[in-house]
């Protein structure tokens, strides 16, 4: 009897984590391999691994160091890079901005309407990402429903230049990201005791040193889920940029897809891709360690 | 709070306002009789031309009929493969593997998905050296990686659910003499049944939604929606799309509508009857 | 099936009272590092009620699950009614257990609930139905039959676990912190409710508790715990009259505590020299023990009568201290004297409130003696 439940727990367990070996961590380990062979013309373009020599039983193994030398020597690749990191960066910070007053709104709401006010931020995330984003072509272009109410406000003679700037890529992202900064921060903030905030006025903390002292330190995993729950996917983000963002400097989503798709430089995509990967392996295992934490709380 | 908290309700409602002006406008604008999209054409709208041009399109109909099944192959499939790692992860002890598992089900939620996309697509190229399958891309291939990262997202639900309720749910079964499969679809099942109907959802509308993945693993021939919707709004704004937008945004509104009555009505039935198991008490 | 049935059955052995049901025989359970349940070897009688008394992490939850099946022991054999368990699965056990938490299905009525394990026996709908409807005239939930958990209260719940646990009459029925999740006064109702209803279907009862109260009107015989391992096995009385050692004492109701050396072992009993006290206990029983040794005398608070006065003239004598009440703690059914004696040590006293008004009592800060008779302390060598 002992025997099939273990065999029944084998399979349980093992479908799944067969599943994602065979379709998540070896197409890493396919990108980590190409990322060291040469671009060549051929199917596939790039460069075996390894090659049997005439007259030699052991393969040689050809690793080529050529596709991440070309990433630096090319200041496009680096710009891209440091772009990208400050656009996810500031982006981040404009949704906690934002998205902290928001959540601390919801959870001090009355019970009642709360779950209508998370329905109200977790709405748009159900329909489409990508026609959200357009919808932002159609206000911020320069014939756009922003520029026409300002200017028949009166407010301004010449329509603002907002499409294809940072200040677009950045309100996308905002406008994409900000339930996943709100979402966590809410489910953080209303576990908070309101004892505790009566226990500083009493003790004579005025709100605001109340706030900075005991909600704000209190809310601090909330925080930095959010933000990794923002920053991570904004780094490698590709269809933002490319609908609202500049032209002349391209974040390295693009870059890797442009290097893939156009350039089909497979070598050199692989290696955007490990870049882009080790400037946010500390992130993303900082992520997992909390959402390993989350759901393990209740155990 | 008192009075005081005037500053995050001021900037809750702001932040609404901005979540729903860009839906708002798109709305709007699909009854525009206009070809300029957002200068509005006072005398000849509103109008249903775009409505009309939209459903005649025969690009954006099979695109979409192509999307809805791949989005329920894919959703099934993650909602499979997601119990079964909700429940290794939630239920099992300490087993090979856990690390590994735990792993990978969170990290494709966070990983951009041009990565995800390129590692996809070259996994594939290399099967398809080493063992002649699958032939080329096209929907197989999307199928395959939407299961895959939206299975993460079922995962989450699934192993929040079960880690929500007691484990002694099932051990009280077994001590009752049911064997572990039976166990599972007596007890463990109907409880995570609303944790499954939501992983599902979820899958299916990540699915339906994906762009940049789904890119990288299409081939010729196999343009999703999102594809379809990429290709014409990338170079400008086309008003079909707000129509197709409109059309998207009051699915959705009314679901979550019904979704949301039928939640109040058992709030208000679970209400009841905690009251009468208070009267019980006296 | 009744307990009669089980008279009649071939074994001889299941036919004597004293045979033992369940034979715990070196179990030992280990979750890695950590030994949660250390070579326990106990054995149960038929029909009695068996209360594991411990803290938490005595083991006492974990030997429990071994005898469900929800874990396996690391060493050693689980035997009831002669028959090897311990790589049985939960599920062919001749056991049932009710949760602390009930662990009723929520999305199943109460008779859904009852009828689970019959279910799974292939009992007929019919058969099935009128057991149920028994079971629950038992625990007096008939009535209640359609309603989901959630629409019963905390006393109601626990009834339906205990009519589930019940309904297929096991052998040996498992009771973790049974009432834990009631409020005292219903705590109270339910025990000896609890008691008719074992007594009435002649079921083993093995009943989990950190609450003494709560083990000593239970159990007919308890087990006490710590660490993993069972310290002593006995009757209420056994253990709380004669504690084996310094943790039960301790630990079944309060005690005041005095180390001393063995001064003399005589034909009346053994005299010991507490520093603590200045003076000697003495017990009048033998205690096996060398000349010299250092021992522990308990004393129970109600045992030791509280005066003014000496009781004896002269000379302070064997059994008594002098000493200073400190503390008084009116507790209605009786009080409570926190008196500390002249080593500075405090000693515990407990009277009842025998008069209503009475004479008057000793106050605060007065001189008091305290004295014990021969009789009332425990010799305690470990």
């Amino acid at each position: 009897m002992r025997l099939t439940q273990a065999a029944g727990r084998r399979l349980v367990a093992g479908i799944p984590t067969f599943w994602l070996l065979m379709l998540f961590l070896i197409p890493f380990l396919i990108v980590f391999r190409i990322s060291f062979s040469e671009v060549r013309l051929a199917i596939p373009p790039y460069t075996p691994l390894l090659t049997w020599h005439h007259g030699s039983i052991w393969p040689a193994l050809e690793l080529h160091g050529s596709a991440y030398a070309f990433l630096f020597t090319d200041s496009l690749y680096v710009s891209s890079y440091l772009y990208s990191l400050k656009v996810a960066a500031i982006s981040t910070l404009l949704c906690l901005l934002i998205g902290y007053p928001m959540a601390y709104a919801i959870a001090r709401a009355a019970p009642s309407s709360r779950s209508m006010l998370l329905m109200l931020i977790v709405l748009p995330f159900w329909t489409s990402f990508l026609l959200r984003v357009y919808a932002w072509i159609g206000l911020l272009k320069n014939n756009g429903v922003i520029n026409n109410v300002l200017m028949s406000l009166g407010v301004i003679d010449h329509p603002l230049v907002m499409l294809q700037t940072d200040f677009a890529v950045y309100v996308g992202i905002v406008y994409s990201y900000l339930p996943f900064m709100i979402l966590p921060l809410y489910s953080n903030l209303e576990k908070h005791d309101p004892a505790l905030l009566e226990a500083a006025a009493d003790l004579g903390a005025r709100p605001v040193s109340a706030f900075l002292r005991v909600t704000l330190p209190q809310s601090l995993p909330g925080i930095v889920a959010g933000s990794l729950l923002v920053f991570i996917p904004a780094v490698g983000e590709y269809v933002i940029p490319t609908l609202l963002g500049r032209t002349d400097q391209l974040m390295i989503g693009r870059v890797l897809s442009d290097e893939f798709f156009e350039n089909r430089d497979w070598p050199v995509a692989s290696a955007v891709a490990i870049l882009i990967l080790l400037l946010l392996v500390i992130p993303i295992m900082l992520f997992q360690r909390m959402q390993r934490r989350e759901l393990e709380a209740g155990r | 709070m008192r009075s005081r908290g005037w500053f995050p309700r001021i900037a809750l409602v702001l932040g609404l306002i901005f979540l729903y002006v860009p839906i708002v406008s798109m709305i709007v604008f699909s009854f525009n009789n206009s070809r300029l999209v957002t200068v509005w054409d006072a005398a000849n709208s509103p109008t249903l031309k775009w409505y009309h041009i939209l459903v005649h399109n025969g690009q954006i109909l099979s695109a979409a009929w192509l999307s809805i099944r791949i989005a329920l192959i894919a959703a099934t499939g993650a909602v499979i493969l997601g119990t079964l790692a909700g429940m290794a992860l939630a239920r099992f002890a300490a087993f090979r593997g856990r690390m590994l598992l735990a792993g990978m089900t969170t990290a494709p939620i966070v990983m951009p998905e041009v990565i995800t996309g390129l590692s996809l697509l070259l996994l594939f190229v290399a099967m398809e050296q080493l063992i002649g399958w699958p032939h080329g891309v096209g929907a197989v291939t999307i199928t395959l990686a939407h299961i895959t990262f939206c299975m993460a997202y079922v995962t989450v639900v699934v192993q929040s659910r079960l880690t929500g309720f007691d484990e002694s749910l099932e051990e009280a079964a077994m001590d009752l003499g049911a064997r572990p499969v039976k166990v599972f679809f007596r007890i463990t099942l109907p409880l995570i049944l609303p944790a499954i109907a939501s992983g599902w959802l979820l899958a299916f509308t990540l699915s339906w939604d994906d762009l940049v993945i789904t890119q990288f693993v299409a081939g010729p021939g196999s343009s999703t929606l999102p594809m379809v919707i990429f290709s014409k709004v990338r170079f400008g704004v086309t008003p079909d799309i707000n129509a197709l937008a409109t059309i998207m945004v009051l699915l959705v509104a009314t679901g979550i509508a019904i979704s949301t009555v039928w939640m109040r009505y058992r709030e208000k039935r679970r209400e009841r009857d905690a009251q009468l198991a208070a009267a019980a008490n006296l | 099936m009744s307990a009669g049935a089980q008279v009649n059955s071939p074994q001889m052995a299941a036919t004597d009272p004293d045979q033992a049901y369940v034979r715990i025989a070196g179990v030992t359970k280990k979750f890695g590092d950590f030994v949660a349940v250390d070579n326990v070897s106990l054995d149960i009688r038929r029909g009695e009620i068996f209360c594991l008394l411990g803290g938490s992490g005595s083991g006492k939850t974990t030997l429990l699950r071994m005898l469900a099946g929800f874990e396996t022991p690391t060493a050693g054999t689980i035997l009831i009614d002669g028959a090897d368990m311990s790589t049985t699965p939960p599920y062919e056990r001749p056991v049932n257990m009710m949760f602390q938490s009930y662990a009723l299905f929520p999305h199943m009525t109460v008779e859904k609930n009852v009828a689970f394990g019959l279910e799974q026996e292939g009992v007929s709908s019919a058969d099935a139905k009128r057991q149920v409807a028994e079971i629950l005239d038992i625990v007096k939930m008939t009535g209640f039959g359609a309603r989901k958990p959630h629409q019963l209260s905390g006393g109601q719940r626990q009834r339906v676990a205990l009519a589930r646990a019940l309904v297929k009459r096991p052998k040996l029925l498992l009771l973790d912190e049974p009432l834990a999740a009631l409020d005292k006064k219903l705590r109270e109702h339910t025990q000896f409710e609890l008691l008719s209803i074992q007594q009435r279907l002649g079921v083993t009862f093995i009943v989990v508790t950190h609450d003494q109260e709560e083990a000593m009107t239970l159990g007919t015989r308890l087990g006490v715990m710590n660490q993993g391992r069972i310290v002593q096995v006995g009757s209420p009385s056994d253990i709380y009259e004669s504690p084996a050692n310094r943790f039960v004492a301790d630990f079944i109701g309060s005690v005041n505590m005095f180390e001393g050396q063995v001064h003399r072992g005589g034909s009346d009993g053994v005299r010991i020299d507490c520093a603590e006290l200045r003076g000697t206990v003495h017990a009048d029983r033998t205690v096996a023990c060398a000349e010299g040794a250092t021992v522990w005398t308990a004393i129970r608070p109600e045992k030791i009568t509280i005066s003014r006065h000496s009781p004896v003239a002269g000379a302070p004598a064997e059994n008594m201290v002098r000493g200073t009440v400190r503390e008084i703690a009116y507790m209605g059914d009786m009080s409570i004297y926190l008196v500390q004696i002249e080593s500075g040590k405090m000693v515990r006293v407990t009277l009842p409130n025998i008069m209503r008004g009475g004479e008057r009592p000793i106050a605060r800060e007065e001189g008091v003696w305290l004295s014990w008779h021969g009789s009332s302390p425990v010799v305690l060598t470990e």
